[in-house]
């Protein structure tokens, strides 16, 4: 925990087992150091006993590490996994006291990409259940339109996975050590150790109260916050209309109930979205996800319009999850916990310096989220950017360059990626979800639409096309905005 | 369901409080010129902030869900905000 006197140097060189940190995983101590012997980044094989050679002098520089990854998320696990796998000495430090938490995510996590990384992800890992099942709601005041969208091939091959982060991320953490990383918990970086290099300021390692840990790479995968992408000037604190604040919480119910209020079998899952009056109309939306034996609820809330409609998250949490769309779903159930986090919704404008000389930026950290309107991801990203980081990191480490030009094959890795590619894609998308008719007017035309076709009174019917122009002409949306959001939408999402 | 109060539902969380370090400070004589106090009461989840009656704006720590959307609003120079201490905080056990 914080401030044990030993130090971080003595907690990683072998201390009496009482000061060790109990998830260090006996292969991954360093036991018999040779202190500041010289060479070259260390290459030790996975799986065995980690001896010697961990203090080496390359240039002027000793390191502990050849990389110190700051941040036990999705991110931040998956490139310490890769580089432990590669070989590397790799120590990940985490400020919660066990991975997992401080993470929160909305709860769905897009998989193909962790199957790549894990391939018995699927067998092994804590994840809750397989979603092939997806529901956008459009909610207004006194109506609401459904599209319910099933398909067996959003199943075979699985495509997304709900997760709770405090027990999925531990599992990740427990993969790193068992290739040798060394994980860290219960310790926070304070700053970055830089030294004044030729072209400017160099990270050599970190800083975590008195202590100075060394590395070749750094890997800031400290999460949206990012400090140490920001102290270092790579992002600046991001405008209002690039946040949104996530407010969720979990809710047991028992899992029989579950599977039968929403219809599922085995470990099939419902992911829900509803944008519109569940926010009170702020920018944003709702959502809830099934669980094993919980339901994830939330919303997130751009903050600039947050601010600007003076409203508040936390009423704004209340009025979704007592909304008479989702009491059916949520009735008996039982709030067992009530978290917050805060979501990049830049895109593309968001992500900035992912590289720095001796350092790169991974995940939430780098701004890698992504809302297309019908889906919001970033723990997929968050996998995709830390594949290529660790390729990039690789390659800097095998040519002896890890200055930015040497890392500078992260950022042509994440760019050739279907990250990179999916984040130019939808670059315009922040902007046109910023469009304020999304969360209102949009819900009210759809329903005056269909309460027109299905209300049989003694007014006599026009055909569909009629009606909706009608509704559009009675709605304040005009025809050119119409035309507009479905020229730029298209373009955009 | 019951949806609680802000303050019944970060009872339902474990934290881990640390006495000896407050990880949030508000500057209060930037915060009187400043929009900020309004905008950092309305997007926090947990309630932390509160104004006081003498205009001051009050920081409850201990309840911080350690999101950020404090200092994503507030303007420079209003507010000292930084993860607490290791091992410190909010512990999510579900997440």
């Amino acid at each position: 925990m914080a401030g044990d006197g030993a130090g971080l140097l003595g907690r990683i060189y072998g201390q009496p087992e009482s000061m060790k940190s109990p998830r260090v995983n006996a292969h991954a101590v360093v036991s018999d150091v040779t202190y500041g012997c010289v060479g070259a980044p260390t290459r030790h094989s996975p799986n065995e006993e980690t001896k010697g050679v961990v203090m080496l002098q390359v240039g002027q520089t000793e390191v502990d590490f050849d990389v110190i990854v700051v941040g036990a998320g999705v991110a931040g696990c998956v490139t310490a996994y890769q580089l432990g796998k590669a070989g590397r000495s790799v120590l990940l430090i985490e400020r919660g006291s066990a991975p997992g938490s401080k993470n929160l995510s909305g709860g769905v996590l897009y998989c193909d990409g962790m199957q790549k990384v894990f391939p018995s992800f699927l067998d092994d890992a804590p994840y809750e259940r397989k979603i092939a099942r997806n529901l956008v709601s459009f909610v207004n005041a006194d109506s609401s339109v459904t599209i319910d969208y099933r398909d067996a091939r959003l199943a075979d091959p699985v495509n997304a996975v709900t997760v709770l982060r405090a027990k999925l991320d531990p599992w990740l953490a427990q993969q790193c050590e068992d290739v040798g990383v060394f994980v860290m918990p219960g310790v926070r970086v304070d700053e970055l150790l830089t030294t004044q290099g030729g072209d400017g300021l160099r990270v050599v390692g970190v800083k975590a109260g008195e202590d100075e840990l060394r590395a070749h790479v750094v890997v800031a995968a400290d999460g949206v916050n990012s400090f140490l992408a920001r102290n270092l000037g790579l992002r600046s604190k991001p405008s209002k209309n690039q946040v949104a604040v996530g407010v969720k919480s979990v809710i047991a119910l028992p899992q029989d109930k579950l599977e039968q209020r929403f219809n599922l079998s085995g470990r099939e899952g419902a992911a829900f979205a509803l944008v519109g009056d569940c926010t009170l109309g702020v920018g944003g939306g709702g959502f809830f996800y099934t669980n094993r034996d919980s339901i994830s609820a939330g919303v997130v809330l751009r903050l600039d319009d947050l601010v600007e409609k003076g409203l508040k998250s936390s009423d704004i949490f209340e009025h979704f999850i007592s909304s008479p769309v989702l009491a059916p779903y949520l009735e008996d159930g039982e709030i067992i916990e009530y978290g917050s986090h805060l979501v990049a919704e830049g895109g593309y404008a968001m992500i900035g310096e992912t590289t720095w000389d001796g350092m790169v930026v991974v995940g939430d950290a780098a701004g890698l989220t992504l809302n297309t309107g019908l889906t919001v991801r970033g723990m997929d990203l968050a996998v995709g950017s830390a594949v290529a980081a660790a390729q990039g990191i690789e390659s800097a480490l095998e040519q002896g360059d890890t200055s930015k030009t040497g890392l500078a094959g992260y950022r042509q890795a994440l760019f050739s990626s279907a990250v990179g590619a999916d984040m130019k894609l939808y670059e315009k998308g922040p902007a046109f979800l910023e469009r304020g008719r999304m969360y209102k007017e949009y819900g009210d035309l759809l329903a005056d639409v269909l309460l027109h076709e299905f209300r049989v009174g003694d007014q006599p019917h026009q055909h569909i096309l009629g009606t909706a122009r009608a509704a559009l002409k009675r709605s304040p949306i005009g025809l050119r905005d119409l035309v507009s959001d479905a020229v730029v939408g298209g373009r955009s999402l | 369901m019951n949806s609680l109060t802000v303050a019944n539902r970060l009872a339902k969380n474990h934290f881990d409080l640390d006495e000896g370090e407050q990880h949030i400070v508000v500057d209060q004589e930037a915060m009187k010129h400043s929009p900020s106090g309004d905008w950092i009461i309305a997007v926090c989840p947990a309630h932390v902030y509160a104004r006081e009656p003498d205009g001051t704006i009050s920081v409850e720590y201990a309840a911080c869900l350690e999101c950020g959307a404090c200092l994503a609003v507030a303007e420079p120079g209003t507010l000292s905000w930084h993860y607490p201490r290791g091992g410190f905080g909010v512990q999510f056990r579900e997440g």
